[in-house]
């Protein structure tokens, strides 16, 4: 049975200028495999991701024909029932650590916070975890970063606290929203690479939401490519070189290549029509 | 070796108390200074408002250099300092009385009131703030918003003799202007041991409750106007400070945890909040130390704003220096006390 169905999703805003449609009509189904979701800026990636979690602020709105999570219709749910749901089933990795966590409370109340208001364990327990948790996302000092405020940590560091954090408590899906975008180069990839191994270990779902398709296609079973709120092509990733849609094949030709002849990159190909 | 010295805690505090130590009395001397060149500049003669207009060519010589008034003006500001550090701060025009001894008289009746209209404005004001800040656009915020605008539009003195009339003089549920009835008001003076010079703690460490309901009776009114008008500026603050953390990355971060509403609001939200209403707090709190001038002549409060304002129109020229400085020295200690919350609230303020 699959995990997670979504069936014509729609996110949209009422604003005073008009209304926003940020996401228009995203269908798809996820088992315990690992999705990404591509597109530019702008496209509706991040909305997809919330809108399962049902976490779009007002004047935000979701609609869907049909959205539910092993079973459990996510559109009918009671507001009680989703916070049931988010942390130990549903989590999700935020794009940058600067200003996903909270300025002005310790890393390790951060980490604890679920195991001691959820769970209910003790201190001593919850500290265990949570150093635990640390410890599984490579961090060496995890003593340390428990007493640390997050201006305190690296960019790197704090994207681990991060993950470290939505896997506490063993969720089955974890949607990772440009898990590494707001990283330094160097870093990205070790984030990456731990973030891949945990994934994989604990055979979680995935959904991974980023603007580069390789980085997509490396990680993922399957690709959603999006542009303007609706998905133009779904392939499985081994398959990426032969997409078909050409803003797909727009956005394999906008990256470059390392050690490729240094030609000026080539401007993303974009037609109004492949939204419609 | 000094690498150790530095890094040694102990060392660090000390130097920080030192360095803030410093810090107070070099704006304590400022102050003194901006008072010192105010009293020089305004067009009252000292030895005439003493000695009156019909005072002899002699007795008016003989009183400057009494009051050191032919010394050059360095040698006068160091001699102002010197004594106001001692807390001399001259004499009464009016009473004859050491300054300090009146504004110990004074300042208590406006501390108190400020400190339960502030408790009043923080109390309700915060929640309110939060309440319109989490339900923008509802009923509720729209509430808030009207009552804080009537906080803000309507004249101080017109709520306070609508108060007194409504809840004095028809329903009598309140007393009226003063600190206490007048038959308690001797009864403070020769009965009660005046340890902080505020009637409420004083008749509390006293045990003498009649007088402490009396009391209260009395604060009440005047404390909820003023409380009134800081809650209006406290929850608009609030409202707006809530709104903007609420939009935050952090919070979705709680909520993808799965915390409850509440908690992403009161422990999340409002941590990052209290940064900057530290700030609102303690600057609300500072202009009613100041006192409010209408407010005390409305209610018949003795407090340091109608007594600054009397000296004013005396021409009693140390009084209203003392109180001046008094009130300069307020907003150094609030300043210094919102600094050190600052820094217990936002660990990225603390170096
Ligand atoms: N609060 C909002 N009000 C109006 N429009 C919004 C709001 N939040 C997001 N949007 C719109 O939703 C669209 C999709 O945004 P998003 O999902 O964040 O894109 P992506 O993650 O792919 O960069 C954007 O074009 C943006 O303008
Ligand atoms: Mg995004």
């Amino acid at each position: 049975m699959s995990l997670l169905s979504v069936k014509n999703l729609r996110v949209s805003f009422d604003t005073e200028a008009g209304l926003v449609e940020a996401v228009r009509g995203v269908s798809f189904e996820l088992g315990r495999e690992r999705l990404g979701i591509v597109g530019e800026s702008g496209s509706g990636k991040t909305m997809t991701g919330r809108a399962v979690l049902r976490l779009i602020r007002p004047p935000g709105r979701i609609e869907a024909d049909r959205m539910a999570f092993d079973g459990q219709d996510l559109m009918r749910a009671t507001e009680r029932e989703m916070r049931a749901l988010r942390g130990p089933r549903i989590a999700m990795v935020m794009q940058d650590p600067k200003y996903s966590l909270n300025p002005v409370m310790k890393v390790g109340a951060q980490l604890m916070e679920g195991l001691r208001q959820r769970d209910r364990l003790s201190r001593m327990e919850a500290h265990d975890k949570a150093i635990a948790a640390l410890e599984a996302v490579q961090i060496r000092d995890p003593g340390r970063v428990m007493e640390a405020y997050p201006h305190e940590l690296s960019g790197g560091m704090g994207q681990r606290v991060m993950i470290a954090m939505m896997l506490i408590p063993n969720p089955d899906l974890l949607i990772a929203d440009e898990p590494t975008s707001a990283l330094d180069v160097t870093v990205q990839a070790e984030v990456l690479a731990i973030l891949d191994g945990l994934v994989r270990n604990r055979g979680m779902g995935l959904i991974f939401i980023s603007h580069d398709l390789r980085l997509v296609a490396r990680f993922c079973d399957r690709v959603l490519v999006m542009y303007k709120g609706k998905v133009v092509e779904e392939l499985a990733a081994q398959d990426l070189m032969q997409a078909k849609h050409p803003y797909t094949q727009g956005l394999l030709n906008c990256l470059p290549r390392i050690g490729g002849p240094r030609q000026p990159l080539p401007g993303l190909d974009r037609n109004a029509d492949w939204a419609v | 070796m000094s690498d150790t010295l530095a890094a040694s805690p102990l060392t660090r505090t000390v130097k920080r108390l030192i360095g803030v130590a410093a810090s107070l009395l070099f704006t304590f001397i400022g102050l003194l200074f901006v008072t010192f060149i105010i009293a020089r500049i305004v067009p009252i003669d000292p030895v005439l408002s003493i000695l009156g207009d019909r005072a002899t060519d002699a007795q008016i010589a003989a009183e400057r250099l009494r009051l050191g008034l032919d010394e050059p003006l360095w040698k006068q500001f160091g001699i102002y300092v010197w004594q106001a550090l001692q807390g001399d701060f001259g004499i009464s025009i009016r009473t004859r009385e050491p300054v300090i001894a009146e504004i110990a008289r004074f300042f208590p009746a406006t501390l108190e009131l400020a400190t339960l209209a502030t408790i009043f404005g923080v109390a309700l004001g915060v929640p309110a703030g939060v309440l319109a800040a989490t339900k923008p656009g509802s009923w509720a915020d729209q509430i808030v918003r009207l009552v804080g605008l009537m906080g803000y539009s309507m004249p101080v003195f017109w709520l306070g003799l609508m108060g007194l009339l409504l809840f004095y003089g028809v329903l009598g549920w309140v007393g009226g202007p003063g600190r206490l009835d007048a038959a308690y008001d001797m009864m403070f003076e020769f009965e009660v041991t005046q340890r902080s010079g505020m009637i409420l703690i004083d008749t509390a460490l006293a045990g003498r409750w009649d007088m402490f309901a009396n009391a209260i009776s009395h604060i009440i009114l005047p404390a909820g106007l003023l409380g009134y008008l800081s809650m209006a500026y406290i929850s608009r603050m609030t409202r707006s400070f809530m709104m903007n953390e609420l939009g935050q990355e952090y919070i979705t971060t709680a909520r993808v945890k799965g915390m409850p509403e509440r908690r992403v609001i009161w422990v999340h939200a409002m941590r990052n909040v209290m940064v900057p209403l530290i700030t609102v707090v303690a600057l609300s709190y500072a202009s009613l130390l100041e006192g409010a001038v209408l407010t005390e002549t409305i209610f018949g409060w003795p407090g340091l704003g109608s007594y600054i304002t009397d000296a004013l129109m005396a021409n009693n020229m140390p009084a209203v220096m003392g109180g001046t400085i008094v009130v300069g020295m307020v907003y150094i200690g609030l300043n210094l006390l919102s600094d050190i919350l600052y820094k217990l609230v936002d660990p990225r303020a603390r170096t």
